[in-house]
């Protein structure tokens, strides 16, 4: 199932003064593979795709995708090059319509300026529509649910999990190679977090993603993933397949060994 | 907000007695009205606008600076938002005791005034303490009897102003929009007779107005009976052609709006020629400020950069153009046309846009707001130093600039304002047609998403430095036109007519215009710099020139607290608004899921 190695994380550290979020961290993605990364609350999840993602600068180690180096890159550069994400605490465009949340993070696969806007331009006018279109084709990827007359709808009036979906469209939109999910499934209830857990998987087998998720849900964890890494205090304590990870004592320690929480 | 008024959700429990009060409330809004009338009084603002007419003989402005605030406040104490879902009281003698109370309180506040000017000598710190301000506040009549008065007058207009919480929603309405067009009429008398003498109406004008200035009593009853006619059976009948055009298909809407497009233009066009001297002057300077307003709107109402210091662009293109055609320039003279000079304004303008914008776009909110003041400074500054007065001519400026000429078909100076409108005005139309095709272009989306969230900007593959500098850079381009302009209109620039306060005007005009809305802004300059003018440039209301910057001030607050989406709301943000409440009323209701539902209504009509 998994192709060309696409990226490689290599003894990886970040401290946020004088706290180790992540300690030594080794990590790898292959061409459509599905990862979920999983620990308790504080384990360093997010710092991690911070990190991949360009917003947090590691302290120690390297990342490197497709034989090249993402350290010292702006995140629009680590977008451009074909890692997306989503946010954990969703953080959408609110003020912009849904249509336009997900035309502007094509942004980087498009070059169209000043002079093609003011001129109107059949470049111009070309490339619009194909923003557009594939905007739509993206969102036409949640069923009904974010077009007709949704897409002129500004993003603030959406359901909570419809604002889940929107993130992960715009995510789409991007063009990526590899998506980063932060807890997709959070705050949907067991129905919405199932049919999404469909959609994740048609992510890779339809539009070829490969994806990295964080998850606490572990129904979903356990339908998706290829593989599962365990993080603990920064540090991973277990990477395999959901079922061995599930049995791995120190896995149950640390979830064990403190209050398990739902989510967050 | 009326929607649930209307549907009458809310429960509505007996009225409460007239004595039944927040006593200390009215006591706290009391003692706001006398401060805020003692205020008034003192900064000199009866005394110095008594000379403006409103009707005649019966009101000046002088007097209006006052009485408006005990029927504010006096309706202000006992407005409450009628919440979903929440009982509300029956309005009744509990409105209109309170607002009398608070007028009382405020009456006995100007009336101490009134006892503290005939005793006292304070014109030692407060410079219009004196008789004139006695005469005034007492009529030129005893001091008991002008403590007397002003008692009464507070007290009924804090009673009147309780009153209209009474009034069925259509009267308060009507009432209210004819005291404001009998205020809006006086104070556009000056653009009137103007506006008269050229459609020949000079009759209607003389009819309307005393000839020493104000309106005649027939005349105000006259435009209070219009404006109350319009809210009681024209509303309706607006509103419905609004609907309609609301409903209208996309097709149809464009045409719709290309039509009122035309309208526009042909009005812009037209009416300047029926115009004096005066009335083109101002639509002159409300032309420049509106263009450098559009541009400040790209920059902080698209992309969200606070940029204070933006009147830097504004004076690159003044002095850019002054030295480029001036013969009198100290150092450099070329004397190039006006058209020429523009060409390099523009290279001009985006360097300064770089310039400024390379090690400032990289900061955040505050931060960079204060830098951007800064800068706006050193350019000031620097324009005044010695060490350039060789090319700006320091604090001399520069002399002489010639007009612009258009192609050798006109030649635009300040003696002829009409030509200068006409400039402005095909300046502004291309600021508009920038404004607009860029907010719905790659680069406009862009900076609403800057706007919006600047991390999550980034990280969804923007290059946001880039694309702030953009915003700047045409923010600049959009300013020096204006600046090149202003140039050759007054045919000399100094360091004087680019200070701070240029900047902060503009902000103004762009929030209290509805950022990020290009209809918005129009209506912000044309009210704040044709009514009250600009920093240095006179409105129509010349007595206020004086005031001017406190009312900016007290309106900016004002605006920031009640209304920050501004004069013109965006559609969006009322629409979003409306659309949560509907939300939150169908959850009121019990239907949990209401995005499923509203989903399949709304799916069968798309
Ligand atoms: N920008 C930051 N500055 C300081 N501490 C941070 C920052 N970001 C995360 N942390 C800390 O790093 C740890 C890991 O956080 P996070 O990655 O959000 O955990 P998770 O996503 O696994 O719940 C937490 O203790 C958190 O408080
Ligand atoms: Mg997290």
């Amino acid at each position: 199932m998994s192709g060309e190695r696409l990226l490689t994380i290599d003894s990886l550290s970040v401290t946020f003064g004088g706290l180790d979020a992540l300690k030594n961290l080794d990590f790898h993605v292959d061409e459509g593979e599905i990862v979920s990364v999983i620990g308790p609350n504080g384990a360093g999840k997010t710092t991690f795709f911070n990190m991949i993602s360009g917003m947090v600068a590691p302290t120690a180690g390297d990342i490197v995708f497709r034989g090249e180096s993402l350290l010292g890159f702006d995140p629009n550069q680590v977008t451009a090059r074909g890692i997306a994400r989503t946010f954990q605490n969703v953080r959408l465009f609110a003020n912009m319509t849904i249509l336009e949340n997900v035309m502007v993070a094509q942004h980087c696969r498009t070059k169209q300026g000043v002079f093609g806007a003011l001129f109107n331009t059949p470049g111009f006018r070309r490339e619009e529509e194909e923003i557009r279109a594939h905007a739509e084709k993206v969102l036409g990827f949640f069923g009904t649910r974010l077009i007709g007359y949704r897409l002129h709808q500004p993003a603030s009036v959406l359901s909570y999990a419809n604002r889940r979906r929107l993130e992960i469209a715009r995510a789409m939109a991007t063009k990526p190679t590899i998506i980063l999910l932060d807890e997709p499934v959070a705050g949907m209830n067991p129905k919405e977090s199932e049919e999404l857990t469909g959609l994740i998987g048609k992510l890779r087998s339809e539009w070829g993603f490969t994806i990295v998720m964080i998850e606490h849900d572990m129904n979903v964890v356990r339908d998706v993933s290829d593989r599962v890494v365990v993080l603990d205090h920064g540090e991973t304590i277990a990477q395999g397949s959901f079922e061995e990870v599930s049995t791995d004592p120190e896995v149950i320690e640390a979830y064990l060994g403190r209050p398990v929480e739902g989510a967050s | 907000m009326t929607a649930h008024l209307e549907s009458g959700t809310h429960e509505v429990i007996p009225a409460r007695g007239g004595l039944d009060q927040n006593w200390r409330k009215l006591l706290r809004y009391g003692g706001l009205l006398a401060l805020v009338l003692v205020f008034v009084s003192l900064i000199g603002m009866p005394v110095k606008l008594d000379s403006r007419i409103v009707v005649e003989p019966y009101i000046s402005m002088g007097y209006l600076s006052l009485l408006w605030l005990p029927a504010l406040l006096g309706y202000t104490v006992s407005a409450e938002k009628v919440l979903e879902g929440m009982a509300s009281h029956a309005r009744g003698a509990h409105e209109l005791v309170a607002g009398a109370i608070v007028g009382l309180v405020g009456g006995a506040g100007l009336a101490l005034l009134i006892w503290g000017l005939d005793t006292r000598d304070l014109s030692d710190p407060l410079v219009n303490w004196g008789d004139n301000l006695l005469g005034l506040l007492t009529f030129n009549e005893t001091v008991g009897y002008g403590m007397l008065v002003w008692l009464g007058i507070s007290t009924g207009l804090g009673l009147l102003g309780g009153l209209l919480h009474l009034l069925p929603r259509t009267a308060t309405r009507a009432v209210l929009t004819a005291l404001l067009a009998v205020f809006l009429v006086s104070a556009l008398e000056s653009a009137l007779d103007d506006i008269s003498e050229g459609f020949r109406l000079e009759w209607l004008f003389e009819w309307l107005f005393e000839a020493r200035g104000g309106l005649t009593p027939k005349g105000a009853i006259a435009v209070a009976v219009v404006a109350a006619g319009y809210v009681v059976f024209g509303r309706s009948r607006a509103k419905a052609v609004r609907q309609r055009y609301d409903a209208m298909p996309t097709v149809e809407r464009t045409r719709a709006n290309a039509a009122l497009l035309v309208l526009a233009g042909v009005a812009v066009v037209v009416l300047p020629m029926f115009l004096g001297k005066l009335t083109n002057e101002l639509l002159a300077n409300v032309g420049l400020f509106l263009l450098l307003a559009l541009g400040l709107n790209i920059v902080v109402g698209l992309a969200g950069i606070l940029d204070l210091g933006y009147v830097a662009f504004f004076a690159v293109g003044g002095y850019t153009t002054a030295i480029l055609t001036s013969p009198q320039s100290p150092g450099l003279s070329p004397e190039l046309p006006w058209l020429v000079a523009l060409v390099v304004v523009i290279g001009m303008a985006t360097l300064a846009g770089l310039f400024i914008g390379a090690p400032v776009i990289r900061m955040r909110g505050d931060y960079l707001a204060i830098v951007t003041l800064g800068f706006g400074e050193i350019i000031r500054l620097t324009v005044r130093s010695d060490w350039a007065s060789g090319l700006t001519g320091g604090a001399q400026g520069i002399t002489g600039i010639p007009g612009a000429g258009i192609f050798g078909v006109a030649e635009v100076r300040g003696i002829d304002p009409q030509a200068v409108f006409y400039l402005v005005a095909f300046f502004c139309a291309v600021a508009i047609y920038v404004s607009w095709r860029l907010e719905r272009s790659r680069l406009g989306r862009a900076w609403m998403a800057v706007r919006e969230d600047e991390s999550v900007a980034e990280a969804m593959g923007i290059n946001t430095v880039n694309v702030k500098l953009m915003a700047f850079v045409v923010g600049a381009i959009l300013a020096s036109f204006s600046g090149a302009i202003f140039a050759a209109k007054v045919g000399s620039v100094f360091e004087s007519s680019f200070k701070i306060l240029v900047s902060i005007v503009i902000l103004v005009v762009v929030i209290v215009g509805g950022m990020g809305r290009i209809a918005g802004v129009i209506a912000g300059a044309v009210v704040l710099i044709g009514v009250l003018g600009g920093p240095n440039q006179p409105g129509l209301l010349a007595e206020f020139s004086e005031f001017k910057l406190l009312i900016y001030g007290a309106l900016l607050v004002w605006m920031m607290l009640k209304r920050p989406e501004g004069l013109i709301p965006n559609v969006r943000r009322s629409r979003e608004l409306h659309q949560e409440e509907f939300l939150q009323d169908a959850w009121l209701r019990g239907q949990v899921d209401a995005d499923e539902e509203g989903n399949t209504t709304g799916g069968a009509t798309a």
